[in-house]
């Protein structure tokens, strides 16, 4: 086992642990902050699959924009949302989430169960693709054919998630507008 | 080595993971985060098949849509949780049940 391989399951491990750690915590700021160390992890999971583009933006996106809006959504909110947070889930907790806890333990099993059959390192297409030397090789650089793709053969996609931001934006600034006669 | 197979395993418990704080939890952020994780676990599968699509990089461009619709469908939940906190005085997703008052 060489140190690249190390690395990548200690950053499995990492994105395992923190995540059930967001899971179970009880400190709703404790399970944000968790959240980052989650998705650095997962940047990381991304450079190793060779998609080095992918984890930058996971990173600027993520980190600089969603984790920032969810804690600036506390911050900017009343300080009653921190505290009847936390008084709540004092007692019976365990009782009370075991048909989530059953829901999502037969939901790994079945992936894990498909995932082992369906043996993805040796499927047709993945051969074919590996025969045709079309396999991204930690050499190359993805970037410009990257951008080329995205404005040729992708253009439709591309310009349909850019109304979609565009009407994100617009829904987004207006749900949080403060406006009181709205809601009487 | 590292196989397709241990890319899938890792995204299969961050789906799992993701799958009990939507159902379990009871505050409205907390399953905002739930839906975050099911979206990167599908982002990983997909760039983990992504690397075997050298010529159109199908998998990479696919990935980044879906982290660009994940940031706007945070930022649009987050607006709509805190106008159910200014109208219910509660984020608890049971606790919210009406559609109009």
């Amino acid at each position: 086992m060489n140190i690249a391989t190390l690395i990548f399951y200690v950053l499995g491990f990492v994105v395992q642990a923190s995540a059930l750690t967001v899971a179970v915590s009880k400190n709703l700021v404790r399970s944000i902050f968790m959240f980052f160390v989650t998705l650095f992890a997962l940047a990381g999971l991304y450079v190793y699959a060779l998609a080095d583009f992918v984890a930058v933006t996971q990173i600027v996106v993520y980190v600089g924009g969603v984790l920032v809006l969810m804690l600036f959504a506390f911050m900017l909110s009343n300080r009653e949302v921190l505290n009847n947070l936390q008084e709540r889930n004092s007692r019976f907790f365990s009782i009370q989430k075991v048909p989530a806890i059953l829901v999502a333990v037969l939901f790994l099993l079945i992936l894990v169960n498909a995932i082992i059959k369906a043996d993805v390192d040796n499927m047709a297409w993945i051969k074919i693709s590996a025969q045709n030397n079309n396999v991204i090789q930690p050499a190359d650089n993805m970037v410009p054919n990257m951008g080329v793709n995205l404005m040729t053969r992708y253009l439709l996609p591309f310009e349909a998630v850019s109304i979609l931001l565009m009407m994100a934006l617009i829904g987004a600034a207006h749900l949080a507008r403060k406006e009181e006669h709205k809601f009487q | 080595m590292i196989t397709l197979t241990n890319f899938l395993l890792i995204g299969a418990g961050l789906f799992a993971i993701g799958i009990y704080m939507v159902l379990a939890k009871r505050n409205a952020i907390q399953v905002l985060i739930g839906i975050e994780f099911i979206l990167n676990a599908a982002i990983l599968n997909l760039v983990a098949f992504g690397k075997y699509d050298k010529l159109y990089n199908s998998g990479q461009t696919f990935a980044l849509f879906a982290i660009v619709l994940a940031g706007a469908a945070a930022a649009v939940a987050l607006a709509i949780i805190l106008n159910v906190y200014k109208q219910y005085k509660t984020i608890d997703p049971n606790k919210v049940e009406k559609l109009k008052d």
